[in-house]
């Protein structure tokens, strides 16, 4: 479904804390980074996220890589425009393996705003929920507005996977900064997904 | 332990229960893949890119399950980046199984310049790694180099030499 002409300009953060919001039974979060990442810190302190701070593109193969060792675990992949542009691989290689227990959401600001706002592909004609869709990723959808969000997070959670929700954002700026520390981030993450006591 | 190498490294892995298995294809690494592929005790696939096959075994690794990334030299070379912002500094212990190109025999200038790369950036960030080149001494690398990399959260690259494998032959 290409993204529909209605489709409401919503804010990242007010809609991070519509998601975590959703996340009730300890589902995992893998955020991408920049300002989706920052936001995800913002939105409260969960032992079950990670935070990337590098390897841009890399948020949805890594949920990918967590969703066979947590079979009985939800897992949210977090990106933006530009990092899920990078790696558009990735979503043929989940559509091919289609992991029941994956959601990917994909926060579209159109632009690369870390770096000074740069348009993306997004900006002129690439469709992000129309691209997962040409994968094989047929739940694939564009949220119109922020209670379309939630009933398509709730939907995700609830129903098999493989699911993409994308949503377009303003540019606001993310309320925070994400702690750099990776050991620790890593070791919170494992915890927190009880691999470790 | 006896049979060729790629049986050797396959029941390596599985003795360290390195159970999921990612890939870019490589046609040195072709029966290894086969055998993996086969084994119901694995989950193998391919991947569009090598950087990819990195996340998800990263992914893997801490979700509680161990896994390995099979590629060839050239793919090697597109990993510096999330080698050196995700594997490294985040402790994760990243197996790599690298199948070498570029020397002993190289046809192709490209494939040749791009294999000097694959030491100096391992070196770079520390991420050991071993040359195999004797079928005698693969298991005990093997074994030893998956352990090593566990206990102590650190990647590690296992680069098959043409030695070992026979490598890829220039077309007449």
């Amino acid at each position: 479904m290409s993204e529909p002409r209605s489709t409401k300009i919503m804010n990242r953060f007010d809609l991070t804390r519509r998601l975590v919001g959703k996340l009730v039974h300890e589902e995992a979060v893998v955020a991408g980074i920049g300002n989706t990442n920052f936001d995800l810190w913002a939105a409260g302190r969960r032992k079950q996220n990670f935070y990337m701070l590098g390897s841009m593109g890399l948020a949805v193969p890594i949920a990918l890589g967590v969703a066979p060792a947590q079979r009985r675990r939800q897992i949210v992949a977090l990106e933006g425009d530009g990092s899920l542009l990078m790696q558009l691989g990735a979503l043929a290689t989940v559509a091919m393996l289609r992991p029941k227990n994956l959601t990917i959401v994909v926060m579209d600001n159109r632009i690369y705003q870390i770096t000074g706002g740069q348009p993306t592909a997004t900006a002129f004609a690439a469709d992000v929920a129309a691209i997962a869709r040409g994968t094989g990723l047929s739940q694939s959808n564009w949220a119109v507005d922020e209670e379309d969000f939630e009933r398509l997070v709730e939907r995700a959670l609830d129903e098999d996977g493989p699911w993409l929700i994308a949503a377009r954002i303003d540019g606001a700026p993310a309320t925070a900064t994400t702690e750099r520390d990776p050991a620790q981030i890593r070791d919170r993450f494992m915890r927190g997904l009880g691999v470790r006591a | 332990m006896d049979g060729p190498w790629y049986e050797i490294m396959r029941e390596m892995l599985k003795l360290n229960d390195v159970r999921l298995v990612t890939y870019v294809p490589d046609n040195v690494l072709r029966p290894l893949i086969d055998g993996l592929s086969g084994d119901p005790f694995f989950t193998a696939f391919g991947t569009t890119r090598e950087e990819e096959a990195l996340g998800i075994v990263a992914g893997a690794w801490m979700g509680g399950m161990r896994g390995v990334v099979l590629m060839q030299t050239s793919g090697f070379a597109t990993l510096a980046n999330v080698l050196a912002s995700l594997a490294v500094p985040f402790q994760i212990p990243v197996l790599m199984v690298v199948s070498e190109r570029g020397t002993l025999g190289e046809f192709n200038l490209g494939q040749a310049l791009v294999c000097r790369t694959m030491r100096p950036i391992l070196d770079a960030i520390g991420i050991e790694s071993h040359t195999i080149t004797r079928l005698d001494e693969l298991a005990f690398i093997a074994d030893r180099s998956i352990k090593q990399a566990v206990a102590t959260q650190s990647s590690a690259a296992l680069i098959l030499s043409p030695l070992l494998t026979g490598g890829k032959v220039f077309a007449q």
